[in-house]
């Protein structure tokens, strides 16, 4: 198991009463970009505070390039924590705070001063190495929280919500030079959070956690487009939903009704893999996925559904549209601004919701 | 405030400087040989004893102090508050009823050698009383208090990620205290340094009832021309040196320490 990096096995965790991580279980493999995505109180900090040794896993196991880590002090981990307040020396510069770790670990002064300097280089703050933390923005203490890891040299960096305290433009900006500096350095990055674009954005691949548990691991993509649970669906992004009933089966899509939307005709969607016992599934649909329109467009969407247009929103980019399809669903669509050509739609007007059979998700309950 | 403080200082700045009267009152007559008096080589050992129990004193508190400061700090909300209440109610009673209290404790047949010979720690009562090991016990239990409170309060503001993040860059606990806890909560030790060696330096009741009143003090000193020698002007100018003394040393420590400060930022 060459390629694996970190590895969790069963872990659990209380933290008084409450069970803070529940029977986890991961693989991370060397030199990717993971991320653990999941709202607050799941217990992504908690798991990457027992990896960092802060905490000791109530069970289980957890080994770093195949060695146990059971009983292994922080400071003899090789495993550097990027903390969500950055935690940097308050009463020591730049290169001071940055060359600490080798310090410690009794590196040679040229050595320590080059691989300072190289650390520095990479989040461009060379200039400000004699700087004390309190005279950095927020985004230039964060750069020398991440020099200060990467300094080391480590096995495994993480990161606690590394991009929380910042506003959401350099949030963005950051989002793709963390991802370039990991792939620079081809460390292996764990990284917490609970924000689903950042995750999604920066990781090779994204572990979406809730209630100490993982629900499900995969890429971006994977989770985005293919969630196998509702609570996954809903977390990764805003999703429209409408539980029904499988009328009829084909080979690769099936036919669903629901009760709770009139419709003319049995929705098309795509079959999920493997066989189809249950009746009862959930329809779940991206907001980006929907076409609003004037006319149903027969034979260009596999599906239209009527409905009522309650709210619009425009945000800039894109027009957002809450959408009534009966007394009991609310779906809403996000379309984006694309100028003149694009069709405005008002308050109450009457339109036809379309989408293809493979824009749809659906879960059986 | 300022009068309550200045005002006696002054006069005691002006009685230094008169001379004695012959049946013991102030002679307004200005001189400088109360001055001349303090070089005295009877003097220096008194002086050099004082500053040797007041520094042993602070160090003894500071080395006492921190861990439990510290802990305190690190303790659950609702038991810092028990915990800091039990380091302080001692000041509810008296200091010279809790010196004697000590005296008890140290006596030759007191409650500490009756405790070591009953322990079988040892065959002999040992002769702790009127010793200056027993003006250092009753200095350090006195002003221990000064110390653990300014310590609480740096170390209760301290950011616990900041020490976890010296232990994950690999530090040992020793250079987590050195490097990362020691600097940050240097403003409370100074605080709580200052506040014990001042009072111990000029100390009298500890040093007169459990150093048996044959080993002097500065403070006593000062007591002893005040009130037996009825030497107003010399206990002035003995008081006065003293004082101007440790205000030039305080002084002297934040200047460097200033610079010491920019010299590591290298600005």
């Amino acid at each position: 198991m060459a390629d694996t990096s970190v590895e969790l096995r069963d872990l659990v965790k209380y933290h008084g009463a409450t069970l803070a991580v529940d029977h986890l279980s991961l693989e991370v493999r060397a030199g990717e970009f993971f991320s653990i995505l999941g709202p607050s109180g799941a217990g992504k900090t908690t798991t990457l505070r027992l990896v960092g040794g802060f905490e000791r896993p109530d069970r289980g196991e957890i080994l770093v390039e195949g060695r146990s880590m059971q009983n292994v002090p922080p400071n003899l981990r090789p495993v550097n924590l990027v903390f969500q307040t950055y935690a940097l020396f308050p009463h020591m510069t730049v290169f001071n705070n940055v060359a600490f770790g080798l310090e410690m670990r009794r590196i040679r002064r040229a050595e320590l001063r080059s691989r300072v300097s190289a650390a520095l280089d990479m989040v461009k703050l060379s200039d400000k190495h004699s700087r004390l933390p309190s005279q950095l923005s927020g985004g230039e203490q964060q750069r020398v929280a991440l020099a200060r890891a990467l300094v080391n040299r480590p096995a495994v960096v993480l990161l606690d919500e590394p991009l929380g305290a910042l506003d959401q433009q350099l949030r963005q900006e950051m989002q793709l030079e963390l991802k370039a500096i990991q792939k620079q350095v081809g460390i292996t990055f764990i990284c917490v959070t609970h924000h689903q674009e950042e995750a999604l954005t920066m990781s090779d691949r994204v572990a979406v956690m809730n209630h100490g548990r993982v629900l499900q691991v995969g890429s971006p993509q994977e989770v985005y487009e293919s969630p196998t649970s509702e609570v996954v669906a809903r977390f990764i992004g805003l999703s429209n939903h409408l539980s029904g009933r499988i009328v009829t089966v084909g080979g690769t899509t099936c036919r669903i009704t629901s009760p709770d939307i009139p419709t003319t005709q049995p929705l098309l969607v795509r079959r999920p893999p493997g066989p189809m016992e249950a009746n009862r599934v959930m329809l779940l649909l991206r907001p980006e996925r929907l076409h609003v329109s004037q006319d149903a467009q027969a034979g260009r969407f596999d599906n239209a559904v009527s409905a009522r247009i309650e709210k619009v929103t425009y945000t800039g980019s894109e027009m957002q549209y809450l959408l009534r399809l009966s007394d009991s669903v609310l779906w809403r669509a996000r379309l984006p601004n694309s100028g003149a050509r694009q069709e405005r739609f008002r308050v109450g007007e009457a339109v036809f919701l379309c989408w293809n059979a493979d824009d749809g998700v659906i879960l059986t309950e | 405030m300022g009068i309550f403080f200045f005002i006696p200082l002054l006069i005691v700045l002006a009685v230094s400087f008169a001379s004695r009267g012959t049946d013991g009152g102030v002679e307004w007559t200005f001189s400088l040989t109360n001055y001349a008096h303090l070089a005295d080589p009877l003097y220096f050992r008194i002086y050099g004893r004082s500053i040797a129990l007041a520094l042993a004193t602070t160090a003894l508190c500071l080395l006492l102090g921190f861990p439990l400061a510290y802990s305190i700090a690190r303790a659950p909300i609702r038991w810092q508050g028990i915990w800091l209440l039990l380091v302080m109610i001692p000041f509810w009673t008296n200091f010279l009823v809790r010196t004697y209290a000590w005296m008890f404790i140290l006596r030759t047949e007191g409650l500490m050698n009756t405790l070591l010979i009953n322990l079988g720690v040892m065959t002999q009562p040992i002769e702790l009383l009127y010793s200056d090991w027993a003006i250092l016990i009753g200095l350090v239990y006195g002003y221990l208090p000064f110390m653990v409170l300014p310590l609480y309060a740096a170390t209760e503001r301290l950011d616990l990620s900041v020490v976890e993040a010296a232990w994950d860059l690999y530090a040992t606990g020793w250079s987590v205290f050195w490097r990362v806890i020691l600097p940050l909560t240097k403003p409370g030790v100074i605080a709580g340094c200052i506040l014990v060696f001042i009072p111990s330096l000029g100390a009298f009741i500890t040093p007169d009832l459990l150093g048996g009143a044959k080993t002097m003090m500065v403070g006593n000193l000062i007591q002893h021309e005040y009130l037996v020698m009825r030497d107003w002007p010399l206990g002035s100018a003995i008081s006065f040196s003293l004082m101007a003394l440790v205000l030039l040393a305080v002084m002297a420590y934040f200047k460097t320490d200033g610079r010491l400060d920019r010299l590591e930022r290298g600005v």
